[in-house]
Formats: structure tokens, sequence, C-alpha cells
């Protein structure tokens, strides 16, 4: 087995034994890299020179008798993240450029563990998007068919992680943008609850949904990363001071007794058969793992993505005002310091953006303010509710990720609507605040399927032990994109 | 509710972007469709509902008023493209 197709979990027990340095792990994956990115162009930035530094320094600490989860291993960062010294540009020409003076908080907290960062991945401008084509630089290509999308926002890491460019990865989410792409790349992946994971230093989005979660390619592996970011930040008052659990406890076989829920307005009209097909025989296997399943109604599931996007765009059309020319990033300058504002901001933003900014502001406007956003709001109590009632009877409830498996590059992006629809799964949990996990479940039409793990308010553990068992009793995840015919194809070509 | 050009360019002129001709018609074409669809919810009785602004039970988190070491000024200026005397170079606002 190359190294980098190795588990978090299996190098780190390498590392531990003395068998392989991080220096190797890291050349190994610098090496995929630069082999397969010219074609699943997952990176906005790759930094070698300090990925090697940083492997360097891991050895060194393990030499020194130190040892972390993710001491030596080798991660992508999402470019929504601010990292001290590599540009950050969000996937905005606005940000070209910019270099931030600090680290986020999750950085910080990988830097110390030891996690060696190999560079930013590639995301929908802002976050915002379902597939990396409103990228302000290029569209990240699914490792499992390189016509289609990675899904997105977090396409880039996802298909990083996927197609063997990094052990794990970072994403951010806000509607779906990590569970989504975990499910078009058939990796592992978690959106934890709000409130769970600093997001000092993720640009914001939009400021009451935003949460960093985490990619691997087995559910163990996001548990260790997991374990690493999350916790209290005095730096973002949004961050919960509850204990952060030994996550790698959870991992149990075994969900006897489990109550597990199934909404049944996840599995309406319209769906892909084969998606449907996968998630009824996953919830077939946790039955026989001894789950005890039964139905459950969240009656107000079909609200969610009208008041998603009122209540996303609203805040973001405020946190996007910062981009003005004046302190980072790109500056068109006019005859007033107001028409360099609308210079600067009319050439920097992209098509999506510049349509949420205009959504959220019409939505917060004076005389819509009541009937779009602050209605909004008010549903987003009820579907709140909706879940509340739920965990009062169930430990977790299981749905598809997505209604289709990865569509193909260019089938959505002239018709903004149908692209939102494809979050229709993930919205309603991210309104309510909860905890999601997706794990691979099958396959249709040649892509991964992915099943969601819904948990209440700081039940990540829950949601990493169904996950955990599903996954200990199939062998979804262990199938890996049919990458390396290809990767052959362009040695040829070069020679 | 199908936006008017007039509107667009409202909104737009809020939001500080200079927008195309081609923009102004694209956008009026979308939102309008993306506010159409968004109407839904007008058919839910929220009356006794309060919004959510977060789903924490936070309220006005204070931290203690104590001095803490802040970023260098040139490391926070040097991503600014007009600078002086330590601060950040605009346009003249009134005038």
């Amino acid at each position: 087995m190359a190294l980098y197709e190795l588990t978090i979990r299996e190098a780190r027990a390498l590392l531990r034994k003395g068998e392989i340095t991080s220096v190797e792990l890291t050349r190994a994956v610098l090496e995929r890299i630069e082999a397969l990115d010219a074609k699943v162009r997952a990176y906005l930035t790759v930094t070698p020179e300090l990925a090697l530094e940083q492997a360097k320094a891991a050895d060194a600490r393990r030499a020194a008798g130190e040892d972390t989860p993710l001491l030596g291993i080798p991660m992508a960062i999402k470019d929504v993240i601010c990292t001290k010294g590599v540009e950050t540009t969000c996937g905005s020409r606005i940000l070209k450029g910019f270099v931030p003076p600090y680290d986020a908080t999750v950085i910080a907290k990988l830097r110390a563990a030891g996690a060696v960062l190999l560079g930013k991945t590639n995301t929908d401008e802002f976050a915002m998007g379902s597939s990396t084509e409103n990228s302000g630089y290029f569209t990240t290509h699914n490792p499992w068919d390189l016509t289609r999308v990675p899904g997105g926002s977090s396409g880039g890491s996802a298909a990083a992680v996927a197609a063997g460019e990094a052990l794990a990865a970072l994403g951010s989410d806000t509607g779906g943008s990590v569970r989504q792409p975990a499910a078009f790349c058939g990796v592992a992946g978690i959106k934890p609850t709000y409130g769970r994971v600093s997001r000092y230093g993720l640009v914001a989005f939009a400021s009451s949904l935003d949460q960093i979660g985490a990619f691997g390619r087995e559910v163990a592996d996001v548990a260790s990363v997991l374990g690493i970011i999350a916790g209290y930040d005095p730096r973002d008052s949004t961050s919960v001071n509850v204990p952060v659990p030994n996550y790698e406890e959870a991992l149990m076989p075994d969900i006897r007794g489990m109550r597990i829920g199934i909404p049944k307005e996840y599995f309406v009209e319209g769906i892909q058969p084969g998606v449907e097909k996968a998630l009824r025989e996953a919830i077939r296997t946790l039955e026989g793992l001894g789950a005890v399943v039964d139905e459950v109604s969240l009656p107000h599931t079909s609200y969610a993505l009208p008041a998603y996007y009122l209540i996303a765009p609203a805040e973001a059309s405020a946190n996007l005002a910062r981009y003005d020319g004046v302190k980072y990033g790109l500056s068109i300058p006019g005859e007033t310091m107001w028409d360099g504002y609308r210079n600067t901001r009319g050439q920097g933003f992209g098509p999506e953006v510049k349509r949420r900014i205009m959504l959220g502001t019409y939505a917060l406007s004076a005389g819509y303010y009541d009937a779009y956003y602050l209605k909004a709001q008010k549903v987003r109590t009820l579907i709140k509710q909706d879940f509340d009632k739920a965990f009062e009877r169930f430990d977790a409830l299981v749905t598809p990720t997505t209604p289709m498996v990865a569509f193909k590059i260019g089938e959505k992006i002239a018709d903004p609507l149908s692209m939102y629809l494809t979050d229709i799964f993930t919205l309603a949990p991210s309104l309510a605040g909860i905890c999601g996990m997706v794990v691979p479940c099958g396959m249709a039409d040649g892509m991964p399927v992915g099943m969601q793990i819904l948990t209440g308010a700081f039940q990540e553990p829950t949601a990493l032990r169904v996950a955990y068992a599903y996954e200990q009793a199939t062998e979804w995840h262990k199938l890996r994109p049919p990458l390396d015919g290809k990767v052959e194809d362009k040695e040829v070509m070069r020679q | 509710m199908k936006l008017s050009l007039e509107q667009v360019e409202h909104i737009a002129e809020l939001a500080k972007l200079g927008l195309t001709d081609e923009e102004k018609e694209g956008y009026r074409a979308q939102l309008s469709a993306i506010l159409e669809y968004a109407d839904m919810i007008q058919q839910l009785d929220t009356e006794a509902i309060p919004p959510t602004a977060t789903v924490l039970p936070l309220r006005n988190v204070m931290r203690d008023d104590e001095v803490t070491p802040s970023l260098p000024v040139e490391d926070v200026l040097a991503n600014a493209p007009d600078v002086e005397d330590n601060c950040f170079r605009v346009k003249a606002i009134l005038g």
C-alpha cells in the first residue's frame, strides 16, 4: 500500500513504531498531489517547503518522546480558514493576495498537535455554492469521475481526501458544505454542533450557521481531528464552554438498543432511486446491528430551503460589507470613495456572491424585513422544534445526505434554484444547529452515496458511534476512486 | 414577487455593487424566481412563534476589560493597498 493511501489511524501506528517518518509520509502525499492535482484540482495553494519543515519538526518532537493523535499527519485546509503567512483567498478574486497576519484557532490547535499543513483547498467563493463551480479560480473535479463536481462548498477538501492528496482535511459547513461534498466524494465528514468548534479565523459567511468540520477516509480519523479542533475559545463568543469528550472512546461497534429515527420527509419523490435504495439498505444494516428503527416526522422540513436562503444571504450581505478595497485584497479606485467601493465589489465578487448579497440586502431592507428575514427566523424556530421533539424519542436520525449523486460539471450552474435544491437534506439540521455526520453507504451510477446521521446539540459521540458501527459492518469506506490508471496516462503524456 | 429594474438598482446601490446592465437583468429574473419560491414560508402561521437569531442560549457575552497584546500594526497594514502614517488611506468621504 502506498503511504498516501494510509488512514490517520494506520499512519499513526507506523509513525509510533518508527517504521515510517512524517517526512516520508508527507513527501509521498506531496508527490501524489504533484502527479494528480493537475486533473483533480483540489488545491488552490500547495506549500511543499512549509509542509516538509513541519514534518521534520514533527519527527523531532516524536524523537523527543512527544505524541499526539495528529503528530506528523499531513492535512489539507479549506481556503476560508486563515493561515498565518499563507495566502487565504476564500476562492474569491477579491481576496487575491491576502496573507493573514494570524492563524485561525483551529490552525493554531493543529500546529500545536503537530499536524502537517499541505496547503489550501478550493471552495466555492466565500463558501457559497454546492459544486466549487463558483470558485473565482477553477472548478475541482470529482476523483470518482472527473467530469462531475466534487460537491461544495468544501469540494477541494473532500476531493483531496478521496484522491489520496491528504490524509484528512478541514472544511466549513453553513448549509451542508462539509456533508454534501463528503457524500459526493465517498469520504467521512462531520459538521459539529454550532458552537463546538471555534470560528475565530474562519472567514465569515453566515455567522449564526457557520461551523468548521472535518473530513477523513474513515470515521476514526474524523474523530481524531474533531478531538483536536473542538473546544471553547474566548476569541469566539459563540463557542460554547462545555467539556470536549474523548471522541475516540465513542468508537464502539455496538449500537444495540439505540433508537434511530427515519424522517419520512427525507424520502420524497424526486430522490434518485439508487440513492434511496442505498439508504434503505443501510437502515436495514443498522437494524441488523440491533438499533431500534422507527419512522418520525419533521413536518417543517420543506420550509428549510426558503428559510435558509433568506437567513444565510442576509447574514452574508452584512459580513461581506467589509470587502471595500481599503484594508486588504482587490482595490479598484474610482472618482470618489463610493465609486471605489462599487468598482471593487462589482468586479471583485463573482456572480453567486453578488446574487446572495443582493438577496440578503433585499431581505433586510426597509419594508421587507418583517416579511422575509423576521419570518424566516420564526420558521427557523419551527424547524428547530421539529428536531427537539424528534430527539425526545430518538438518539439519532438517519437520512440521505443529498437527493442525488454528484452531478456533471456545468449541469446546474445556469439555474441557481436547482443548485440550491441539491442541499435540501442538509439545510434543516444547519438551521437547528445540530450535529451532522456523513459516511459512505453505497454506490449509484458508479458514484458514492452518503448516509447523514443527525444527533442533538453536542451529541457528537452518538453520531460517531452510529457511523463507526455502520462502517465496521460494511465495506463502502474501503472503496477508492479509480484514479491510478489516469495518473499513468498523465505520466505517459509527459514522456 | 417580481422585482422591477428600479428595485434591483436600489438593492445594488444599498450593497454598493457596481453592476452592468446585463447583470441587472440577470439578477432581476433570478432573484424574482428565488423570492417566488421563498414566498412558500408565508403559508405558515408564525403569529405565536418567537424568532431564532441564534440556536445558542447566549446573550451579550462579556469579558473583563483587560489589555492584551494585539497584532503588530505593520502586519495588519501589510495587506492594505494604500497606507500612510500607520493608517489605511482612503479618498475624502465628505466634499
